[in-house]
């Protein structure tokens, strides 16, 4: 101990020295802070390499104190010192300094507590107005599907994706029709939901949030056209008395589905209306905090698209009457109602 | 490094203010550097996805009679979709996934990023948050994958007219970095965020501590260097510079060319082979001659600012209150000619001095750093003079 204190003292006193011994004053300046900013320089390299663990909890408490006592040296020096060597130096440090001072400092783990905790619903709150714009979509687009086919069955070959028409067609049988929405039981769960994530739900609904930056506008067609689809199904199980089974069939997953489908719309509808009508701010600004909200929709999305999966895969194999799978589907969208819009927490206030 | 250099480098500098208000200057990352990163990312995406698949593969038992197995729904089939299901969760998460993971870590950025030097950072100088890397990366697909699948079926003809427009304006996404300045993408755009250098300099030595920078005498020859002040009143900060390079540089032959032009400016005669002391020794008396004139609010950018020295007197310099002295520091900050000239002109009618054409900011300046220093000291006797 007492050999330590006698090395510090030692170091200390040819520091002086060197200070002393320094002709200009802005390296004196320098000299007596150099410990500070060599101190401050070791955390942020040790936690820029990500071993934290090894890091003392004095040095993570002194960082921020450290970032700002080095941030006022840099401001100093800029109106003292013409040594271009500090002042590269320091400017670098307060940089890495200030990336982990203000850098994403949750772990996944707090951010995913937080974003289901009612960021993710607050998010979805936000942007209501969208949200009522795309279903008013969906419906219309839904109505003009079902018009269309009853007016010319042509239509219906345009309108409904080539995968589906399989017995699906327009002259089919009831019994038929029938056959396609009941009797699966023993299909293997497994493979549907294999199937239905090779249908690349995530990847349309990915599409219909980005082509939001067109205004919005293709947006809204993505929302027409796949509701299209379904006014045509609706129209063509209509015709053989079946519409209750076909919505039954369609809702045990069609609810959350057709709900990420819809706020995916809805969060694309956001970004455009951010960039066409950007209020007083800016467009950069309006850009900015739409583009934030619709992210954390979206990341919504996706999990409601895998949550729409499971139902898909196996509640709606193993339900075989239509009562049944209208209360599963029916619960789903009172669920994710309620969640979205009567589950008031202010994420903040925990994070 | 060359002028053509330095001057891109210097149209990629921003400057960005902290929350506690001080302004660092960033370096944007150039283009080149941010697409070398992306296929170094994709390239180790790529990896993981045939080393996941191989291993998948191999757990399953062999790559032969898939297909057969696909088709009986027996439990061989069963664990054969699961491995699928995996494979795909597997996937999602290495296109998807890899991006956050790294983005929201220490460094702000992904393998790729880290070995070309430069990281994400938050365009307002405030934090980076998850929802900003999220951003960011949901739109990295529709800017890059949409455009080249686009490109491909929308230039082979079969989708006609309508085709080619899509592709056109997917390549608008993809070309995006190009039609800014702050090379943002649509992504960059979305979240609030750019893409700048990660700085990584070292403290290095000063260059005025040397024994010639001390008293200016060489040891070499013992040699004493001594500048009159018409001598060190030659050149400026940017000289400064140049000088501070060539003496950490080290260079004979720059040293010996540098001497020359000193010599020839402030009418000395170059000797030879004492050229760091001499150059050690002009470096740090011009250094402490400017850094002197810094603290009476006096600069010299360069040689061609002729260097007149403002002085105020006390009556002058309680023309202005508070106010205008916050006024002048944002006229300051904001570094418009136009704006320095009528502020310029103002002070002086008020002040009843002849306005010096040229001199505008000097003189600005050095009216700001006195009048504040003067309101500072009021201030402490607890005189405040609102305006």
């Amino acid at each position: 101990m007492a050999l330590g204190v006698n090395l510090f003292n030692r170091k200390a006193a040819v520091q002086e020295a060197a200070i002393q011994a320094a002709a200009l004053r802005s390296d004196r300046f320098r000299q007596d802070r150099e410990g500070d900013w060599n101190r401050l320089e070791a955390i942020v390299r040790r936690m820029e390499s990500g071993r934290l663990r090894g890091i003392p909890d004095a040095d993570l408490l002194a960082l921020p104190v450290l970032y700002r006592t080095v941030a006022s040296s840099l401001s100093v020096a800029r109106e003292t010192s013409l040594d271009a060597a500090t002042l590269a130096y320091l400017d670098g440090l307060v940089q890495r300094a200030w990336f982990l001072v203000y850098g994403p400092r949750i772990g996944f783990a707090a951010w995913l507590r937080r974003f289901l905790g009612g960021g993710w619903s607050a998010a979805v709150r936000g942007m209501w107005f969208d949200v009522l714009i795309a279903f008013a979509v969906m419906v219309a687009g839904t109505l003009a599907g079902y018009l269309l086919v009853s007016h010319d069955p042509d239509w219906y070959f345009s309108l409904v994706p080539s995968q589906f028409v399989d017995e699906r067609v327009p002259g089919a049988s009831r019994e038929a029709l029938q056959h396609t929405l009941f009797g699966h039981k023993d299909e293997p769960a497994l493979s549907v939901f294999a199937t239905y994530l090779f249908s690349n739900n995530a990847q349309v609904s990915i599409l219909a949030f980005a082509l939001g930056f067109a205004f919005g506008i293709p947006s809204l067609l993505l929302l027409v056209q796949n509701t299209a689809t379904l006014g045509a199904l609706l129209w063509l199980y209509h015709g053989k008395g079946l519409t209750l089974d076909l919505i039954g069939w369609l809702s045990v997953h069609g609810t959350t589905e057709l709900f990420a489908i819809l706020l995916a719309g809805a969060a694309g509808l956001h970004v455009g209306r951010s960039i066409a009508f950007p209020g007083p701010s800016g467009v950069m600004q309006s850009v900015r905090v739409a583009g934030q909200r619709a992210a954390a929709v979206m990341t919504g999305v996706v999990l409601m698209l895998v949550v729409a999966a499971m139902l898909e895969g196996f509640a709606r194999q193993l339900i075989d009457n239509t009562q049944a799978r209208l209360t599963v589907g029916i619960s789903m969208l009172v669920i994710w109602l309620g969640y979205f819009f009567a589950f008031h927490r202010n994420p903040q206030a925990h994070g | 490094m060359n002028t053509a250099v330095l001057r891109h480098e210097m149209r990629r500098r921003r400057l960005l203010v902290t929350p506690e208000g001080i302004g660092l200057n960033l370096t944007l990352a150039s283009r080149g550097s941010r697409f070398g990163a992306l296929l170094i990312d994709f390239g180790i995406i790529i990896v993981l996805t045939v080393v996941t698949t191989l291993l998948l593969i191999w757990i399953f038992g062999g790559i032969a009679n898939l297909d057969e197995r696909m088709k009986q729904n027996d439990a061989a089939s069963q664990a054969m979709q699961f491995i699928q299901i995996l494979w795909m969760a597997a996937q999602f998460l290495f296109w998807n996934g890899y991006f956050m993971f790294f983005e929201l870590g220490p460094r702000g950025a992904t393998p790729g990023k880290r070995l070309l030097g430069i990281r994400v950072a938050s365009r307002d100088g405030g934090r980076l948050t998850a929802e900003m890397v999220l951003a960011r990366n949901l739109l990295r697909d529709i800017e890059l994958f949409l455009p080249l699948s686009f490109l491909l079926s929308g230039t082979s003809g079969e989708m006609g007219g309508a085709g080619l427009a899509a592709a056109a304006w997917f390549l608008l996404f993809a070309l995006f970095p190009f039609f800014n300045r702050d090379a943002l993408r649509a992504g960059d755009l979305i979240a609030g965020t750019w893409v700048v250098e990660s700085p990584r300099s070292k403290l290095l030595e000063a260059m005025s501590l040397g024994n010639s920078a001390r008293g200016g005498l060489s040891t070499a020859t013992g040699t004493s260097y001594r500048f009159g002040e018409k001598e060190l009143a030659a050149y400026g900060e940017y000289e400064l510079q140049t000088l501070e390079r060539v003496l950490r540089e080290g260079r004979h032959e720059a040293m010996a060319a540098v001497q020359d032009a000193i010599c020839r400016k402030i009418g000395w005669d170059p000797g030879a082979g004492d050229e760091h002391a001499f150059l050690e020794a002009y470096y740090t008396q011009l250094r402490a001659r400017l850094e002197g004139g810094m603290r009476l609010g006096v600069r010299k950018a360069d040689k061609w600012e002729k260097s007149v020295r403002f002085h105020f007197t006390e009556g002058e310099l309680s023309v202005y209150g508070e106010p205008q002295l916050r006024k002048l520091e944002r006229v300051l900050q904001e570094n418009q000619r136009d704006q320095f000239v009528t502020v310029h002109a103002a002070i002086c009618a008020k002040l009843g001095r002849a306005a010096v054409e040229g001199e505008e900011r000097a003189f600005l300046d050095a009216y700001y750093a006195q009048a504040r220093a003067r309101l500072k000291g009021g201030m402490r006797l607890g005189v405040r003079k609102a305006d």
